[in-house]
C-alpha cells in the first residue's frame, strides 16, 4: 500500500468518526446527548494523556493537575476577574501549559517508577493547595460559574448552557484535539517520541535531544489536558477540587489503556466504552469503582494493547 | 498551656504517628526492595486491617482487651492471605513489569475500597482500646495506650529486623533482593519468596492499622494518607533500607505532628509532599540511602 493511499484512509476514517459524532447530535435522546458532550470533552483529556503515555511511553499518575489547572485557570478568572469566555478559555490553557512545562522540567529528571511517584506527588500538592486556598477556590465545595458568564460573544451570542451549542462546542474541541494529535504523531517529533519509548538510550545515541523531546511531550500533553479542563468548566459550569484528585489522574490512564495506547482514536473509544459500561452497571449496582478496578486488572493481565491496539496488531496495520 | 508543654504534646503525638508510619512504610519498603515494584494498594491493606479489627472486636464482644488482642492476630493474617492471593493471581502473571504492576495495584486499590464500602459501609467506627489509663504529666494528661503504641511498634520493628538479619527466611529474602536470578539458580523458590514478601508487607500495614484504630477510627477511605506518607518516608529514607525508613518515619511523624499542631494539617501535608517530590527529583537515592544498583 502506498503512503498516499494510507494517508487518505487515515483521514477518511477520522472524518467519518467526526461525521458520526455530528450526526449523533440530532438523534440522541436528551440524557445521552448531554453524556456524549461530556464524553467528548473527557476524551480530549484522555487524548492529552495518550500523547505522553501512549507515544512517549511516560506513565504519569498526576494528570489531574493539568486538567484542573485548565479548569481553575478558566473558572477563577471568570469568577474573580470577570473574564469573557474566550479570554478565560485561553487563560485556562495557558495555566496548564505553564504548569506542564515546569512540572516537566522537574519530573523528567527522574524516570520509570520515580517519574510516576513524582507526578502523583505534585498532583497531590496541587489538589491540597486548592483546598488550602479555599477562600479563592471554594475548597471542597468548588465554584459554580453562573449562566450569564457562560455566553460566548462572537458577533452572535452562543449560550454554552444550551444543549446543542454545548454539544457542538465539545465536538469542535474534540475535532481540534484529534487533528492536533494526528498531526503531532505523524510529525518528526512524534516519531522521535516513539523512538524514545522503544529505546531511549539508542535514540540519544543517534543524536536526538531526548530531554527536550520529552519536555515538549509533557507540555503538549498537559496543554491538551488543560484545554479539556477549561472546556469542562465552561460547558458544565462547575469547577471542583475533586477533579484534581487521584481518581482523575487514574481515569485517563484507564480510558487510554482500554481504547488502545498510542492510537489516535483509542482515547475516545476507551472513554465511550467505560461510560457505557458504568452507565449500564449503575442500573443494578452502585459499585462503579469495583468495575474500574476489575477492568484495570483484566486489561493489564489479558488485553494490554487495548481495543484499537489489538485491532491494529491483528488486522489494521495502517491505524495511526 | 505554655509553649514548652504544647511542643511536648506535639512531639508525643508525632511519635505516635511515626510509630505507626514506620511499620506501614517498612511494609512498602520491603516490597519495593525485594520485588522492585510499587504497591499502590498498600494503603488499602492498612484500611482493610483497621476494618477487620473492628469486625473482629465487634464479633467477639466481651472485654475490649480480648477483642483487641484477637484483632491484632486475626486481622493481619486475613490481610496477608488477601495479599498473597493477589500476588499469585495477578502480579506474578505480569512478570513484575513496573508499569503493569502499578496499574494492577491501582485496580486492586479500587476493588478493596469498593468492597469495604459495600460490606462495611461509609461510617467511621471506633474500636475500644484494650486499656484506658491516663498518665498525669505535670501539664496535661496523656493516654497510656498511645505510649504503648510506640513501644509495640518498636518491638515489631526489632522483630522484623531480627527476622531479616538473623534467620534463614531473612537470608532467602536478602538473596532474592540482591540477585533473583542467581537465587533461583541456587534453588530458592523466588516466586514463593515474592508472594511471602508481598504478604508480609501487607501484614505490617495491617498491624499498624490495628494499633492505630483505637485512637483514630476505621473508615473505608482511611488508606489514602498512610499511602502517601509511606511513599514520603520510603523515598526520604532510601528505597529498601530499614534503618533509613525508621529514621525518616520519625522525622516525618514528628515534624508532621509539630506543623499540624501549630499550623494547618493541610499545609503540613503540602509542604511534606512537595519537599519529598523535590528530594526524589534532585536526590533520587533518598537522603540516607545509597544509589540504587
Amino acid at each position: 500500500m502506498s503512503g498516499d493511499d494510507r494517508s487518505a484512509k487515515v483521514y477518511a476514517l477520522h472524518l467519518a468518526v467526526l461525521a458520526v459524532l455530528f450526526a449523533l447530535n440530532f438523534v440522541l435522546p436528551a440524557y445521552y446527548h448531554g453524556l456524549m458532550a461530556r464524553i467528548m470533552v473527557l476524551a480530549v483529556f484522555a487524548m492529552g494523556y495518550n500523547v505522553l503515555f501512549g507515544y512517549a511511553g511516560l506513565l504519569s499518575l498526576g494528570h489531574a493537575m493539568f486538567f484542573a489547572a485548565g479548569m481553575y485557570g478558566t473558572g477563577l478568572t471568570i469568577v474573580h476577574f470577570g473574564f469573557s469566555v474566550p479570554l478565560a478559555f485561553v487563560s485556562g490553557i495557558a495555566c496548564g501549559a505553564v504548569l506542564a512545562f515546569v512540572i516537566g522540567l522537574l519530573a523528567l529528571r527522574t524516570s520509570g517508577v520515580a517519574f510516576m511517584i513524582v507526578t502523583m506527588m505534585f498532583a497531590q500538592v496541587f489538589a491540597l493547595s486548592l483546598i488550602y486556598f479555599a477562600g479563592w477556590t471554594g475548597g471542597d465545595q468548588g465554584l459554580v460559574i453562573p449562566q450569564p458568564a457562560r455566553i460566548l460573544n462572537l458577533g452572535a451570542a452562543f449560550d454554552l448552557t444550551d444543549p446543542t451549542v454545548r454539544y457542538m462546542a465539545a465536538l469542535a474541541l474534540f475535532a481540534a484535539a484529534l487533528f492536533a494529535t494526528l498531526a503531532l504523531v505523524r510529525s518528526r517529533h512524534g516519531r522521535v517520541l516513539v523512538a524514545i519509548r522503544e529505546n531511549e538510550e539508542r535514540t540519544k545515541m543517534l543524536g536526538y535531544d531526548t530531554f527536550a523531546n520529552k519536555l515538549a511531550a509533557v507540555t503538549a500533553s498537559g496543554t491538551i489536558s488543560a484545554a479539556a479542563g477549561a472546556a469542562f468548566a465552561l460547558l458544565f459550569g462547575y469547577v471542583g477540587a475533586n477533579f484534581a484528585g487521584v481518581q482523575y489522574s487514574i481515569l485517563p490512564l484507564l480510558w487510554v489503556l482500554l481504547g488502545g495506547a498510542a492510537t489516535t482514536l483509542g482515547p475516545l473509544l476507551g472513554t465511550l466504552v467505560m461510560y457505557v459500561v458504568t452507565d449500564t452497571a449503575s442500573s443494578f449496582t452502585s459499585a462503579w469503582l469495583l468495575i474500574v478496578g476489575v477492568v484495570l486488572i483484566l486489561l493489564v493481565l489479558f488485553f494490554p494493547k487495548g481495543i484499537l491496539g489489538t485491532l491494529r496488531a491483528r488486522w489494521l496495520g495502517w491505524l495511526p | 498551656m505554655a509553649f514548652g508543654p504544647h511542643l511536648l504534646l506535639a512531639v508525643l503525638e508525632g511519635l505516635v504517628t511515626a510509630a505507626v508510619l514506620s511499620l506501614t512504610a517498612l511494609g512498602l519498603s520491603l516490597v519495593f526492595g525485594v520485588m522492585r515494584i510499587v504497591n499502590v494498594a498498600h494503603g488499602e491493606f492498612f484500611m482493610l486491617g483497621a476494618v477487620l479489627a473492628w469486625a473482629v472486636a465487634n464479633a467477639l464482644g466481651g472485654h475490649p482487651a480480648l477483642g483487641f488482642v484477637a484483632a491484632l492476630v486475626i486481622a493481619p493474617l486475613i490481610v496477608g492471605a488477601v495479599a498473597w492471593l493477589a500476588e499469585r493471581l495477578v502480579l506474578s502473571r505480569l512478570n513484575y513489569n513496573p508499569e503493569s504492576t502499578i496499574v494492577a495495584t491501582i485496580g486492586l486499590l479500587y476493588i478493596i475500597q469498593q468492597l469495604a464500602l459495600t460490606f462495611y459501609g461509609p461510617e467511621a467506627r471506633p474500636v475500644a482500646p484494650p486499656f484506658n489509663v491516663r498518665l498525669s504529666l505535670p501539664w496535661f494528661g496523656y493516654s497510656a495506650y498511645k505510649l504503648s503504641i510506640i513501644a509495640t511498634a518498636a518491638l515489631l520493628l526489632i522483630a522484623t529486623w531480627l527476622v531479616l538479619t538473623r534467620t534463614k527466611i531473612g537470608l532467602t529474602m536478602r538473596a532474592t533482593q540482591y540477585d533473583s536470578e542467581t537465587a533461583q539458580a541456587f534453588g530458592i523458590p523466588v516466586g514463593r519468596v515474592y508472594a511471602g514478601v508481598f504478604a508480609l508487607g501487607a501484614m505490617l500495614a495491617a498491624l499498624a492499622a490495628v494499633l492505630i484504630v483505637p485512637i483514630s477510627q476505621a473508615h473505608y477511605l482511611m488508606g489514602q494518607d498512610p499511602l502517601l506518607l509511606s511513599f514520603i518516608v520510603v523515598i526520604i529514607g532510601g528505597l529498601g533500607s530499614l534503618r533509613g525508613t525508621v529514621v525518616a518515619a520519625v522525622l516525618i511523624g514528628v515534624s508532621d505532628g509539630v506543623v499540624s499542631m501549630f499550623f494547618s494539617p493541610t499545609l503540613a501535608k503540602m509542604i511534606a509532599t512537595l519537599a519529598v517530590a523535590l528530594v526524589l527529583v534532585f536526590r533520587p537515592q533518598g537522603l540516607f540511602g545509597t544509589a540504587a544498583r
